[in-house]
């Protein structure tokens, strides 16, 4: 079996702790410290849609254990252009590298590239499906400024079509989190989703205000709510106002609170949010460098 | 059973020729306790259209003891395959199958929902991979109380309309 990467789903609480400690290790790395572990290996990576940190994340996992990397440049250039099937492409790269990264428009992409590959797939995102590497890192993130044992969480934002935030809730329901969901009411969780959770052991209550929860919350975890899902601008201009993370807003906080968003951030959180003690996405976007280091040895098998 | 209009096929159910709706079949297959409204859909699943030369009868909302309600499908000269029982099973899980051979049910069994199903239902989520030109069987898992099918490529659940969706 090769140790393709596809959903959260696919693994259990111990083997996520296994990962998550596993990126521990590399975290030294990641800050600098040398290592060549995977000298000799080639990563490909295969972005059908833009991406910044996930791609530059990757790459910079997979260069500091000074691994290559390979990629398609632009999807205009390549093959694709040509009406390459991606079960095609798949089976052609493998041949190349020791594992391929694929990001794809379409849901269950990745789990389809797993059944044509020889080398392991590392999903970085299907369609509005899953992304597993970002929500192990979320986990990490987690793990490491806060605690995953009895975690309080708010997820706010748009909890509808986020991918982000249903991964992450899926992976909290297996740590018995207490979640709350914090959203317009247009963009709220769907119940398949929520019927899910709470079928794993999750905590589960939602509300639409935002100043309810801030001051009983380890973890504040804020997403983005896309312009492009209101039909009417105006509502979308009322909606954004109210889920704005400002300071005003933390004055009730605990000391211990953290903010995460999974970035790019629009306007959901002030800039002078950035200065307070609260403040962790910008660790956040670091931490995923370490536990791709560890998803990639792992699925190369160097670790 | 005195004013119980049930019209479950007598050669499997054992009920007075009196109360029969339909003719008793010689040889072919009974589905029986078919989820009241989906005939039409086990008659498409089966192949069978308006042209058919096979026999073929239908009864319709059937009072039945056990559902309310049930319809009912004979199909002369014909015993099912298994790949059509599972078709079958994923829009009327409790159908029962009845074989007939010379006038004697010869085989009954309860459909039996299989815990996965490929190539029978299309992903109801129009941007999953499987509805692509990609070369891919669209695969469900099954939860079967209540019936909800997750396409293991997207993850996309259906839980209602399934019929919509048979391929």
């Amino acid at each position: 079996m090769l140790n393709h990467i596809i959903s959260m789903r696919d693994f259990s609480r111990d083997e996520i702790d296994i990962i998550l400690n596993k990126a521990k290790e590399f975290e030294p790395i990641a800050r600098g410290k040398k290592s060549d572990l995977l000298s000799g290996k080639i990563l490909a990576t295969l972005f059908y849609e833009p991406s910044t940190r996930t791609r530059l994340s990757f790459e910079t996992a997979m260069k500091r254990l000074v691994g290559d990397v390979i990629d398609l440049g632009s999807i205009e250039s390549s093959s694709v252009a040509k009406g390459e099937s991606l079960s095609d492409t798949i089976r052609v790269v493998g041949n190349y590298a020791d594992a391929i990264v694929l990001r794809h428009p379409r849901e269950g992409a990745a789990r389809m590239a797993a059944e044509y590959s020889n080398v392991p797939i590392i999903n970085a995102g299907d369609g509005a499906g899953h992304h597993p590497t970002q929500t192990l890192l979320d986990l990490y993130t987690i793990m490491r400024e806060s605690n995953l044992l009895n975690l309080k969480i708010a997820l706010v934002g748009d909890l509808k079509y986020g991918r982000t935030g249903h991964s992450l809730a899926y992976a909290l329901s297996l740590y018995h989190a207490d979640m709350t969901l914090i959203s317009p009411k247009q963009l709220q969780m769907p119940d398949v989703i929520k019927k899910d959770l709470k079928r794993q052991g999750a905590i589960i209550s939602e509300t639409a205000n935002i100043e309810d929860v801030v001051g009983d919350v380890d973890v504040l975890y804020v997403t983005r709510i896309q312009k492009e899902r209101f039909p009417d601008p105006a509502e979308y201009q009322k909606v954004a106002g109210s889920y704005r993370v400002t300071e005003e807003l933390l004055k009730n906080a605990r000391d211990s609170l953290i903010i995460m968003h999974p970035l790019p951030r629009v306007d959901e959180i002030d800039p002078a949010v950035d200065r307070t003690r609260y403040a962790r996405y910008f660790a956040q976007s670091f931490y995923g460098v370490p536990v791709r280091m560890a998803l990639l040895a792992m699925a190369m098998e160097a670790a | 059973m005195t004013g119980k209009p049930d019209i479950a096929d007598p050669s499997s159910a054992g009920e007075s020729k009196k109360e029969m709706r339909v003719r008793r079949i010689k040889h072919g297959t009974v589905i029986d306790h078919i989820t009241a409204g989906q005939a039409l859909n086990v008659l498409r699943i089966l192949g069978i259209s308006g042209t058919t030369n096979a026999v073929v009868s239908v009864a319709m909302n059937v009072p039945s003891g056990v559902l309310g309600f049930k319809d009912i499908v004979k199909v002369e000269d014909r015993e099912l395959e298994e790949e059509e029982v599972d078709r079958i099973s994923v829009i009327a899980p409790n159908a029962t199958i009845n074989i007939v051979r010379d006038f004697d049910v010869k085989e009954k069994y309860r459909v039996d929902l299989p815990e996965r199903l490929e190539g029978v239902v299309k992903c109801a989520n129009p941007n999953c991979i499987s509805n692509t030109n990609e070369p891919v069987i669209s695969k469900f898992t099954v939860n079967k109380k209540p019936v909800e099918l997750r396409c293991i490529y997207c993850d996309h659940v259906i839980s209602e309309g399934i019929a919509e969706h048979l391929i």
